[in-house]
């Protein structure tokens, strides 16, 4: 990859992640730091390359690890994201 | 177009459309009514991005399916299910924790893609091969400098976030300080940055082992000495860490998805974590650097005494009152007392007098933690006021009742110069007429400091369970009635 392409990439990006905090209102805080936390866990995919690509017995343990935390992160952080934010659908039921 | 192309096009476009979906997925996840089908987009995101990695020719490079790499790949995502399973069973109190932990592993995945890739390119000695590129083993300087700050920073936020979990989950109470702390976590810092530069040029199994083992240390050694009070903050800081690492380690794997990803993450952490620090008034370098409520030292003495109150007592107040305001925090959360305290509120609508609840930014153990508790008992949006909104109310306020909340309500915080938590902005709760504390014992709050309300002469203390108190006080209202010949 370009070096300079990465690097609109990466202001784009970064730019994208501070507007959608900017507007939140501040209940939804903590579900969006879940949320975000969830989303992080994409680095499954980069275990899973390493993992592949692993020769030595050494790097084998090493991608086994990466995969396995990195889908603790996916799995563990959407679990947690969707049981706080059925707390505010309980919530509205509870107002009508 | 061969099968291998089309598979490897099919991945790319799958991560295209990963980034998409987490990044829609977090916009819709700024509004509580789209909340949830938000997280669902995420989550659909992942699943796309993860199968199509999985049968990828691009993700096996020259081996093609390795069967001993393709076994523990299922293995360990088999493994990952335990994770699901805890993360479904916790109570909803310890989410905090959870974040914790959960972000901590994706900080470990960072941290470890970096020790393979270093630990990769060291085989082939850093030359750029054919077969070192295939084995994503070729690193020029900017990938080098990346993957080893990605792996530094996902090391960081790896054991940190298990002590801040394990802080949290109440299994480390200690804050662990020494004299010259922080001159040593930056002389371990300036070491590893050495240890990091040194293998941009040279590529050295031992090193590259001692310098995660340093930077492991340095994650727990930044964390130990981090009062409870201000977990949140390093939480949500080592959640944007993690965002970082990954984003840099997506690059040296050469993935969108995860640079995306990462890079949404990170900066919206940032920001999320100075929103939190701004709520509690303290600039992140204080949370880091500095060491928060040493143990009751600091501060001026606090004169008079804590006066008790019973249940009958209590209960006549709120009965002769016309507004009442709750004030809960985490001690209500971990009481699970919120049902019953929303039952009593219930009650005391029923009998016309004004109820609300006011919430500190930090009530609970983050922002918006506590709306979460609340609206999980069934509390309406509109009764929940921030603490700017609720503030002035106080004054007019017949009865606050304080539940499970302690330094949130420590009106020190405004008048004693060199108390630690000076600065941090309260709860105007001693301004209320009357205020009744519930609370389990005499201990201290998070912050360890005595609290001034506690000793004013217009508070008193009812000593109980937090579910215990509320069930009492909804039977003595309502033998109140009874007396009063409704």
């Amino acid at each position: 990859m370009d070096g300079f392409v990465a690097l609109y990439i990466f202001m784009l990006a970064a730019i994208t992640g501070h507007v959608i905090i900017s507007r939140v209102p501040v209940i939804l805080h903590t579900p969006l730091m879940s949320g975000s936390n969830f989303v992080h866990g994409i680095v499954v995919v980069g275990g899973m390359v390493a993992l592949a690509h692993a020769d030595t017995n050494l790097e084998r343990a090493i991608g086994f690890l990466a995969v396995l935390l990195g889908a603790g992160n996916a799995v563990g952080g959407y679990v947690v994201t969707e049981r706080m934010l059925e707390m505010f659908k309980s919530s509205k039921r509870g107002e009508k | 177009m061969t099968l291998d192309s089309l598979f490897d096009f099919l991945a790319k476009a799958s991560y295209f459309a990963a980034a998409v979906l987490f990044i829609l997925g977090l916009m819709k996840m700024g509004s509580p009514v789209t909340a949830r089908q938000g997280i669902r987009w995420a989550g659909v995101g992942m699943v796309i991005a993860t199968v199509v990695t999985f049968f990828a020719p691009s993700t096996w490079g020259t081996h093609g399916f390795d069967p001993i790499n393709l076994a523990l790949m299922i293995v360990a995502i088999v493994i990952s299910y335990v994770f699901w399973i805890w993360g479904k069973k916790v109570p909803i109190t310890d989410m905090p924790q959870m974040v914790a932990i959960f972000n901590g592993m994706g900080g470990g995945s960072a941290a470890a893609i970096g020790a393979a890739t270093l630990i990769n390119a060291a085989t082939y000695s850093g030359a750029c091969t054919p077969e070192a590129i295939a084995a994503h083993a070729c690193l020029d300087t900017t990938k080098s400098v990346l993957g080893i700050l990605g792996a530094l920073i996902g090391a960081v936020s790896f054991s940190g976030s298990i002590i801040a979990w394990a802080k949290l989950d109440g299994r480390l109470d200690k804050r662990v300080t020494f004299p010259g702390q922080q001159v040593f976590n930056l002389l371990v810092f300036v070491g590893l940055l050495a240890l990091g530069g040194y293998l941009v040029y040279a590529l050295d199994v031992p090193i590259i082992i001692t310098f995660f083992v340093v930077a492991l240390l340095l994650g727990v050694l930044m964390t130990l000495p981090i009062g409870g009070a201000d977990m949140p903050v390093v939480i949500s800081l080592y959640n944007a860490f993690t965002g970082l690492a990954v984003a840099f380690e997506g690059y040296v794997l050469g993935n969108e998805a995860l640079i995306i990803a990462g890079t949404v993450v990170g900066a919206a952490g940032m920001l999320l974590t100075q929103l939190m620090a701004k709520a509690m008034n303290r600039p992140i370098s204080g949370v880091l650097f500095s060491n928060f409520g040493g143990g009751g030292s600091g501060g001026e003495e606090i004169t008079g005494s804590m006066k008790p109150i019973e249940a009958p007592d209590a209960s006549s107040l709120l009965y002769l009152a016309e507004r009442v305001i709750v004030v809960p925090g985490y001690g209500m959360a971990v009481a699970q007392a919120q049902h019953k305290m929303w039952e009593l509120c219930k009650q005391l609508i029923a009998r016309d007098k004004e109820v609300k609840f006011a919430i500190h930014p930090v009530a609970g153990r983050m922002p918006g933690h506590m709306n979460v508790l609340l609206a999980e008992a069934g509390v309406p949006y509109d009764l929940i006021a921030d603490m700017d909104d609720i503030n002035p109310e106080f004054k007019t306020c017949d009865v606050a009742i304080v539940i499970g909340a302690n330094d949130v309500v420590n009106p020190v915080a405004k008048t004693d110069k060199s108390s630690p938590i000076y600065g941090m902005p309260v709860l105007d709760v001693i301004d209320a007429k009357q205020v009744i504390v519930i609370k389990r014992g005499k201990g201290t709050g998070f912050a360890g400091i005595e609290n001034a309300l506690f000793y004013a002469d217009n508070c008193r203390m009812l000593y109980a369970d937090g579910q215990e108190a509320a069930n009492r006080l909804i039977a003595e209202l309502k033998a109140l009635d009874g007396g009063g010949g409704h």
